[in-house]
């Protein structure tokens, strides 16, 4: 199970695509395709540059929270976080765990 | 790909790419048509490339690279390469056969994106009532070459009365080579399967008890193996939503390059269907009066055009109902609501009562002018 301390990326089946027609962000997967809206798609890159859990939700946070002034933090974070257990139940997330003492990503 | 409501224009995500009928296998499931003799003029490598571009320019985001059996394509690798330059997600459907570690290595670099393997039984006498021979070292041998190059891997079993009962080892064989997803997908009855139904449906009670070891599998193995498990239509209450809806996310050609809407298709002989080699992908998908025959809901009949679910299974299976009862127009016989749905019935009453001999002769699909 995902939590702050995991680091994330995309799994390797996944390609991460602008839909041309639409305009939108899709994850492209054997078979299949998850049409992105605005914050599932900045997840999503974010993840591809492999992050960890902590960093990508605070980043999503603050522009959330500066874009939509009022926005519970808890309740974006809390979004984000479903958003991300919802990949890794797919299989699309690689995810992998880091000691308390590990360094953070630099 | 992603469903959505019908009222949505018709948008094809995916390109059903069949290369050739030819097959060193002769699954007597197979979803090619019963006619695959008449379609043995393959289209080329550039006739190919050219519908790859095509699909792309018409929104079309994967590709299936599918047959009869795709790795006795020479150019394969051409073909891989000529659909990733499109920036197409790229997914080769294969029985794995002719085994070849060394190939699977160069589609890899030509830009592959992901392997399905067809597994037909555990059981090697299983596999080769089924299909003629017996592949499953080499197959195994592809899966993990599969793996070993990173490759994501897909397992396919298609479920028949033969192998139902062995759905614990299958899942099993799929821990076991690091598959990222199982299909167990029932036979539907069309084309080879229909002229072997007898042989080949299942009992209803197998059916279930499968369902349930599929399910408490996709729990278990959530996150690692997305495990799907599709019930044939004939022990369904409702139709299956055939291909997300007639020509609405589906575009298949043939080996010699007759655009479809499904693979079975081709069986509706009451419709005429058009070559990509006269006409282009966009006109076909936008014009092709057999596209638009059964788009939407103008040409449901009752009880579908105010049935409740017709936004769900959009009136079922085209080809199955031309098949049962001669009119692509009529209510699937699959669906409990049809007024002949006692053909489903009486189908399924003959499953439950034991065959004389087990596994019972069936018909293999042979292609006559196979080398």
């Amino acid at each position: 199970m995902i939590d702050q301390t995991s680091r994330l990326r995309l799994a390797r089946q996944v390609r991460l695509k602008l839909d041309p027609r639409s305009g939108k962000q899709m994850l492209l997967y054997p078979e299949r395709g998850l049409e992105l809206n605005e914050i599932a798609a900045r997840v999503a890159g974010l993840c591809a540059q492999e992050r960890s859990v902590a960093r990508t939700v605070a980043e999503i946070v603050d522009e959330m929270v500066a874009a939509a002034a009022g926005t519970p933090r808890e309740r974006i974070e809390t979004e984000v976080l479903e958003f991300l257990r919802a990949l890794e139940d797919r299989g699309l997330l690689a995810v992998q765990k880091t000691g308390p003492h590990e360094p953070e990503d630099t | 790909m992603t469903a959505r409501g019908m009222t949505d224009s018709p948008r094809p995500y995916t390109l059903i790419a069949e290369l050739t009928y030819r097959c060193p296998l002769a699954c007597g499931y197979c979803s090619n048509p019963l006619t695959l003799d008449r379609h043995t003029d393959e289209l080329d490598t550039s006739a190919w490339s050219r519908v790859f571009a095509e699909a792309a320019a018409l929104g079309i985001l994967q590709v299936n690279l599918t047959g009869g059996e795709p790795l006795v394509r020479a150019d394969l690798e051409s073909l891989v390469a000529a659909a990733r330059e499109r920036d197409l997600y790229t997914n080769l459907i294969t029985s794995g056969i002719p085994a070849d570690g060394a190939r699977l290595a160069r589609l890899a670099a030509a830009g592959l994106d992901s392997v399905q393997i067809s597994i037909q039984d555990t059981d090697p006498q299983g596999a080769a009532w089924i299909a003629g021979r017996d592949d499953s070292e080499a197959k195994l041998e592809m899966a993990a070459a599969t793996r070993a190059l990173g490759l994501p891997l897909t397992l396919n079993v298609v479920l028949h009365r033969g192998n139902i009962a062995r759905v614990p080892e299958l899942i099993a064989l799929a821990e076991r080579l690091g598959a990222a997803r199982l299909e167990l997908a029932n036979t539907q009855y069309l084309g080879w399967a229909l002229a072997n139904r007898e042989a080949l449906l299942p009992a209803r009670a197998d059916v279930e008890e499968a369902r349930r070891q599929a399910l408490a599998a996709r729990e278990r193995l959530r996150g690692k193996i997305e495990v799907l498990f599709v019930r044939p239509d004939y022990y369904a209450d409702r139709p299956r939503a055939c291909m997300d809806g007639w020509a609405r996310r589906y575009l298949l050609v043939t080996p010699d390059g007759i655009a479809l809407p499904c693979h079975q298709a081709l069986g509706i002989t009451s419709l005429h269907w058009q070559n990509v080699r006269a006409h282009s992908l966009a006109d076909l998908w936008n014009d092709a009066p057999s596209f638009r025959a059964f788009r939407g809901e103008d040409w449901m009949p009752d009880p579908c055009r105010t049935c409740d679910e017709r936004e769900t299974d959009f009136g079922g299976c085209r080809c199955q109902a031309f098949a049962l009862l001669g009119d692509a127009a009529a209510t699937d016989p699959a669906c409990a609501l049809a007024p002949r749905h006692d053909l489903v019935v009486a189908a399924r009453l003959r499953a439950e009562t034991p065959r004389a001999t087990e596994p019972s002769p069936i018909r293999l699909r042979r292609l006559r002018s196979a080398s």
